[in-house]
């Protein structure tokens, strides 16, 4: 292996290895929690309730939306090879995925234009249906990426379009769109009140038992039908903290809702993707994609990396912008803090 | 239909509609700025009204281009995954950028913007108005900046051969100041603020004409009609600058702008005319020498024109390039002209008795949402058969993997998406004006001008 730059002991290429698996970390816990807001809306059954609900996450969910962009970007000038690959390969699923992102982002919009009962409802479903469909089709990106692409030397497709459409992949996306419930319906609780709270409460107990449920399943697929994906956690068994705090923290996330610590139920909730992610990272470290076609055309980050040079300059950015970033992101949810209140302003 | 026909239609068809909305949010946010600027100076509640009015249709129309930019971001990817690798290194790091630096900024403070009006205080919404439009403005730097890149690229090498030849950025500031960025950050900011204010003026014009928010819309009316005017005219020095930068770096662009063939010959000026690519001719009306005049000051100065070019390194469709290019130039000037008498007679005081004018500035908001899309449509066809000039072919740009048939779904998906998505913005945004700045509980300053607004009536 050549031998490259380092930068605090780690050379640039795994660095932006781990920038970009943070953004998208950093994306599922923004995100994740207004798709999840979405993905239950329909449980709201009052109207007034739907639109508390979607207040909830008004003046944020832009902003989340940042992170997919920053992302999406990030991958695009780091592993412009990746992303290539990635995007060619899921061509049908990704169009869908961005007519979903409009879908969602117009039913927010357009939603509290309107005052008919029948114009509120079609952008309620609009929204919780476009929520839920991001939210599988992300699993599914990522269970294909844990899977294997059929991509070629040259990191071309070659395979079915449909072949994204796989058990494995599906199971991913379920587990997903059950993470994004539970975190969105943790996220709703903490932002309301009375009666609203109590229902939440329920969907919240319900939601995580639906994550509990597909995480487990998953684990026992993971373990016994694709069972190099451990294989990195049997080699290194101290790693084997990783799945014990996830029980944990998942543990936790009862606990703390039952002792009405909402704000640390979501953090936790939050952390369980920190940590599902890292299980993700070290599975792959250092392949990005594997080619199911042959181990040799994987893209890995020595491969498929841009200059060290481009690295350099987004590393500066990076250095410069994530304080920023994290400055506006603080202040928005500073000043949004506490529970919901209609105004006149509201959607 | 091939693959490279298809993804090129996507391409252009999802980039023109994207483009109606972000010169719009970023003019309307500049519009904005001012508005509640004069509220902090004033403290005059009108201009709160202005702003909370303009904020409803501002967050309408950043919602639609935010949805369909996301699109763009990552069609780069599923259709040109060839140019994507090739590029990546370069035009990939300004697109981080624009996220990090632009819209992070623009997104974070948007929450403020529209809902934080009871939240924070006046100083601090008005800051978070500023910095909504500092970052959409932000946004464009880092687009043009990756687009200008394709047109005149630096600070760059080229690694590899064939189809796997990419360039490496060496020099990031050469790369990000290249030839023609800076004039067409100018030209494009100029562009989205004709956009906005022109929004501004249709709307207050219609309120005027209809004789609702009198008082309202004419200061509405004063404010967009400065900015205006003022870049109307600043287009027009901007857009000849662009021009001479286009004629030194992008020759074959520049002779199809003018459909000017001889290889080396005086080039003419045309107002209006007819591009025939086969018998490789104009017809139109023309000042002789004129293109020559503009870029030398001299009639009887050659300039390259297209037969000094291989066949296959021009651009494909000159009449398209031509005639976009005069659409641009023909509303440009007009606009100047409208904008500069409009004020003279403001000036005069005598200007809110003309309601034939007021009528032209109702139907005006077309006209640099046209300029624009022409603009860009020079800019980009006059650029092929390259994508990134000199370097990279559109014809080998393309996704290899990618079929026809996948294009063909998801160019008819975005089609109808779009289609639907128009069809609701229009119907919304002609809700939004029909409802007014003044909700039922307010009282109705207008009309203040009985008298005027029963002459027009009639």
């Amino acid at each position: 292996m050549m031998i490259l730059e380092q930068f605090f002991n780690l050379d640039y290429p795994s660095w932006w290895f781990l920038v970009i698996f943070g953004l998208f970390a950093g994306y599922a816990i923004l995100d994740g929690f207004d798709l999840g807001a979405g993905a239950v809306h329909l449980f709201l059954k009052k109207k007034n309730s739907r639109r508390i609900a979607l207040n909830a996450i008004g003046p944020v969910w832009d902003g989340n939306e940042v992170w997919l962009v920053i992302g999406g970007g990030s991958l695009f000038a780091a592993f412009p090879k990746v992303y290539a690959a990635l995007l060619t390969s899921f061509y049908e699923p990704f169009m869908i995925f961005l007519v979903m992102l409009i879908f969602r982002a117009v039913s927010i919009e357009f939603r509290s234009k309107e005052p008919m009962a029948w114009w509120r409802k079609m952008w309620d479903i609009s929204y919780c249906l476009s929520s839920i469909c991001m939210s599988l089709l992300l699993g599914i990106f990522l269970g294909n990426v844990l899977l294997g692409i059929p991509i070629d030397a040259d990191g071309n497709f070659h395979g079915d379009p449909l072949f994204f459409f796989n058990p494995y992949s599906v199971f991913v996306g379920i587990t997903t769109l059950s993470l994004f419930m539970m975190h969105g319906a943790i996220y709703l609780v903490m932002k309301t009140q009375e009666h609203l709270h109590q229902k939440l409460r329920i969907i919240v107990r319900d939601t995580t038992i639906f994550f509990i449920i597909s995480v487990l399943l998953l684990s026992f697929y993971t373990i016994l039908y694709v069972p190099r994906m451990s294989r990195n956690i049997q080699a290194n068994p101290w790693l084997f903290f990783i799945p014990v705090c996830m029980v944990l923290s998942i543990a936790n996330i009862t606990r703390q809702i039952n002792r009405n610590k909402f704000i640390s139920a979501f953090v936790f909730s939050a952390f369980t993707m920190v940590l599902l992610f890292l299980t993700v990272v070290i599975e792959l470290f250092p392949v990005i994609i594997r080619s199911s076609i042959d181990p040799t055309y994987n893209l890995t980050i020595y491969n498929a990396t841009a200059s060290i040079r481009s690295l350099k300059i987004m590393s500066v950015f990076v250095i410069i912008g994530a304080p920023l970033v994290m400055s506006y992101t603080a202040f928005v949810f500073y000043t949004f803090k506490g529970k919901v209140k209609l105004d006149e302003t509201s959607y | 239909m091939d693959v490279e026909l298809l993804s090129r239609i996507q391409f252009s068809f999802t980039i023109s509609f994207h483009y109606i909305y972000p010169p719009l949010s970023i003019g309307l946010g500049l519009v904005m700025v001012m508005m509640e600027g004069m509220y902090l100076k004033t403290k005059n509640p009108i201009y709160e009204k202005m702003t909370r009015f303009y904020t409803k249709i501002f967050s309408l129309i950043f919602g639609i281009g935010v949805a369909t930019g996301i699109v763009m971001e990552f069609e780069f990817g599923t259709n040109w995954a060839t140019y994507s690798k090739y590029v990546g290194d370069v035009f990939g790091s300004a697109l981080a950028a624009e996220g990090i630096f632009a819209f992070a900024l623009e997104s974070g403070f948007l929450g403020v913007l529209l809902f934080g009006w009871n939240k924070v205080s006046a100083r601090m919404h008005f800051f978070s108005t500023v910095m909504v439009t500092l970052g959409s403005m932000f946004s464009a730097i880092w687009i043009v900046v990756a687009n200008s890149w394709q047109q005149t690229p630096t600070g760059f090498k080229v690694v590899g051969q064939g189809l796997r030849a990419r360039a490496e950025i060496t020099d990031f500031w050469a790369m990000a100041l290249n030839p023609s960025s800076l004039e067409r950050i100018l030209h494009v900011w100029l562009g989205a603020f004709i956009s906005g204010s022109f929004l501004v003026l249709s709307i207050s014009a219609y309120y005027i004409l209809k004789n609702r928010y009198v008082d309202f819309s004419r200061r509405t009316f004063r404010l967009a009609l400065l900015v205006a005017t003022f870049s109307c005219v600043s287009q027009f020095f901007s857009g000849h600058q662009s021009a001479g930068i286009v004629a030194k770096y992008q020759p074959t662009k520049l002779a199809a702008m003018e459909g000017h063939y001889p290889a080396m010959a005086p080039a003419d000026l045309y107002l209006f005319g007819y591009v025939d690519a086969y018998k490789e001719q104009v017809k139109g009306l023309k000042i002789p020498g004129g293109l020559s005049f503009l870029l030398h000051q001299d009639f009887s100065h050659p300039v390259k024109g297209l037969q000094a070019f291989p066949r296959e390194d021009r651009p494909g469709a000159p009449n398209l390039v031509f005639q976009t290019y005069h659409l641009m130039l023909i509303i440009g000037v007009f606009m100047i002209f409208l904008t500069l008498y409009s004020y003279f007679l403001l000036w005069k005081g005598v200007f809110f008795d003309k309601p034939w004018l007021l009528q032209i500035f109702v139907w005006s908001v077309l006209l640099p949402q046209l300029a624009n899309q022409a603009g860009w449509f020079t800019a980009e066809t006059g650029r092929q058969p390259w994508v990134v000039y000199g370097l990279l072919r559109t014809s080998d740009a393309l996704s290899q993997s990618v079929k026809a048939h996948q294009v063909l779904f998801s160019l008819i998906m975005f089609t109808l998406v779009y289609t639907l998505l128009f069809v609701l913005f229009i119907y919304l945004l002609h809700k939004k004006i029909q409802h007014g700045p003044y909700s039922r509980g307010d009282i109705d300053h207008s009309p203040l001008h009985k008298s005027m607004g029963t002459q027009i009536l009639k």
